[in-house]
């Protein structure tokens, strides 16, 4: 198993109680652009931190927003493929339904994954319904237009034998011919993020990495689907390596000093939901029965943890978080002990996505968040995964 | 129901007489009844739900403004209707002019309530409130002069009524998105209504305020602009009678 660092970039000191909307609609007024680059200065040199110490480095996306001002992935990216050695890098990921030009995203990701010669995991997400109300398009119809600025990004990615014409229903080309030709061949690993039986079994039949977030014990069921699906294709049972799943952790050699880092950490989830109403169920985003539902209410984001408790994802406390398997919270040990328990649970996993610089967490304790997991961690979940490969293996999947 | 080219459109016809096809707004006809009753005691109401709103299908490749109007010309040859009153109320009023400009062999006058559909204030802000980044409760105000009209206990309506409001939604989103509300090519094409056209709008619209609708009006040859008393952007919600009224006389 692989483990990822990860961070948002977020702008804590817009986080204030005053500002009820920390997306869409929050004033750039709220931020301080010197302390801004002494939060992106911090976050690359953790960045470094973590290639120099074996991990790996995953980056994202959100428009508009103090929860993660990094609205243009390729920036981050662009800097760590010259300035890391070894690390591979996640981009996870491209809003691609939400972008206007697939082909563009193409010519980013093919000449990042050219300097880091070769280190690219190349991510696709629909991206969160606050994403939407910035999105010159409406989420109406979003997966298929998904779906086809894939098929265009993966063609454009894998033509070399000069230019093509695309003329789809959402995306209409003239000579498209996308130089740099990508370095991995055919083309770099895609991975995307789902959730819904129908989206999920279309990442299996492609054979592509499955991004899971924050779905703590509930992950299992989402694998599971993809397994399924793997069977009714006919196909062996998927290897670990096809599943990711994204976490929170606090680490420290003392428990109770993991326990105050994780009270800064969780300021992520404290603070991720708050965005204006209208922001939140846009038309189109869900199903025609959960936007029914919504008409009436918005349900409570959560999970329930194994022992039969719902811990609200945005609310729960830390205890819960880490019993709902969102949070991974302690020593190093009792980390590693939680980790390896979350993987034997959902049946394996090829790649451990931590976000582990959140919120206030000062600079200096995410470096030690970080030595810790490459140091300590790293080298006792690495083995396990290996044996659940087997096990998953002679289980059938 | 009704089938055009395949599609199952939701209609209901009311009363006798000279036919008025009645376009309803974004939010669906909800609200709309007593209005409609009032015209059908003087004509013949033809009430379509549009395609992707209520319970009409929504043809796989229409996704503006300008489709829909083809499939209301087709519609308008189906029932073999002539001398028509189209009667549009915002969103609805837009299809009006759209259709219009396409033809105007089946259609004797246009009557614009509230209607949205071009772009005529500066390019740094929307003419139109954005419903899809306004708090409900916000749009409603601004929509109604009084809010009465329209609030709905959203805990006691069926299973039904939900889908129909959230299909409705969802549809604006797919016709309005962005622009938001208008059809840059719109504007170029209003010479082309040789009929006459009576705008109607609420004095209290803060929904699209009085201004946007003068300044629409003045787009169309010959086109009059009335104000309504005591009404936001839904005079034939909250002045059913009296905007009935007025439409009827306008077929005189």
């Amino acid at each position: 198993m692989r483990i990822y660092h990860f961070s948002e970039q977020p702008c804590p000191e817009a986080w204030g109680e005053q500002n009820a909307s920390l997306r869409v609609n929050l004033a750039s007024r709220n931020c301080d652009p010197r302390a801004m680059a002494e939060h992106y200065h911090h976050r690359l040199d953790e960045w470094l931190l973590a290639d120099e110490l074996g991990l790996d480095i995953m980056v994202n996306e959100h428009h508009a927003t103090a929860t993660c001002a990094t609205p243009v992935a390729a920036v981050p990216l662009a800097i760590l493929a010259r300035q890391t050695k070894r690390a591979r890098l996640l981009t996870l990921g491209y809003p691609i339904a939400n972008r206007l030009d697939p082909v563009r995203v193409a010519e980013e990701l093919a000449m990042i994954d050219v300097i880091s010669r070769g280190r690219l995991e190349m991510g696709f997400v629909r991206g969160v319904p606050y994403e939407v109300p910035l999105s010159q398009r409406s989420a109406v119809g979003q997966m298929a237009r998904f779906w086809e600025a894939h098929d265009l990004i993966l063609k454009a990615m894998t033509s070399i034998d000069g230019p093509f014409d695309w003329q789809g229903e959402h995306f209409q080309y003239r000579n498209v011919n996308v130089w740099p030709r990508v370095y991995q061949q055919p083309h770099p690993p895609v991975w995307i993020t789902g959730r819904s039986p129908q989206n999920i079994r279309e990442i299996a039949e492609r054979g592509y990495v499955l991004g899971t977030f924050l779905s703590g014990f509930h992950t299992k069921g989402l694998l599971d689907q993809y397994r399924k699906a793997c069977a009714d294709l006919g196909r062996p049972a998927p290897a670990p390596d096809r599943f990711s799943y994204l976490g929170i952790v606090a680490i420290a050699e003392d428990a109770k000093e993991a326990m105050r880092r994780a009270e800064q950490m969780v300021g992520y989830l404290r603070t991720s939901g708050r965005v204006a109403e209208p922001f939140s169920t846009p038309p189109g985003y869900f199903s025609l029965a959960d936007a029914t539902k919504m008409v009436k209410a918005r349900g409570k984001r959560g999970i329930t943890a194994r022992d039969g408790k719902f811990v609200d994802t945005h609310h729960g406390a830390i205890e819960d978080l880490v019993k709902a398997g969102i949070m991974f919270v302690g020593t190093p040990d009792e980390v590693t002990s939680q980790i390896t328990d979350f993987v034997e649970s959902i049946g394996g996993l090829g790649h451990l996505l931590l976000m582990g610089h959140a919120g206030h967490l000062p600079h200096a304790d995410a470096m030690d968040q970080i030595t810790l997991l490459a140091r300590e961690v790293l080298p006792r979940v690495q083995r396990p995964s290996a044996d659940l490969a087997q096990s998953s293996r002679a289980a059938g999947g | 129901m009704v089938n055009i080219n395949g599609a199952n459109i939701e209609l209901v016809r009311r009363g006798k007489g000279r036919p008025i096809l009645f376009l309803h707004p974004h939010i669906g006809l909800h609200g709309s009844d007593a209005f409609i009753a009032r015209l059908a005691e003087h004509a013949e109401v033809i009430v379509p739900s549009h395609p992707g709103y209520g319970h009409s299908d929504l043809p796989p490749a229409m996704s503006t403004v300008d489709d829909m109007a083809y499939l209301y010309l087709d519609l308008l040859d189906a029932l073999n209707l002539r001398d028509v009153t189209l009667v549009g109320a915002s969103f609805g009023g837009w299809l009006a002019a759209e259709i219009a400009t396409k033809t105007t062999e089946r259609i004797a006058r246009l009557v614009m309530m509230g209607a949205v559909g071009v772009k005529v204030g500066p390019r740094e802000r929307s003419d139109i409130v954005d419903i899809f980044a306004t708090p409900r409760s916000r749009w409603e105000e601004l929509t109604f002069r009084d809010v009465k009209f329209w609030q709905r206990n959203y805990e006691s309506l069926s299973e039904d009524e939900l889908t129909v409001i959230a299909r409705n939604r969802e549809a604006t989103a797919l016709f309005a998105w962005n622009p938001y509300m208008y059809n840059p090519k719109l504007k170029a094409r209003l010479h082309r209504i040789r009929v006459p056209v009576l705008f109607l709008w609420g004095e209290a619209d803060r929904f699209a305020p009085p201004e946007y609708g003068k300044a629409y009006s003045a787009l169309i040859p010959g086109a009059r602009f009335e104000l309504v008393s005591e009404a936001g952007h839904f005079p034939h919600i909250e002045q059913a009678e009296r905007v009935a009224r007025r439409v009827v006389e306008e077929m005189k």
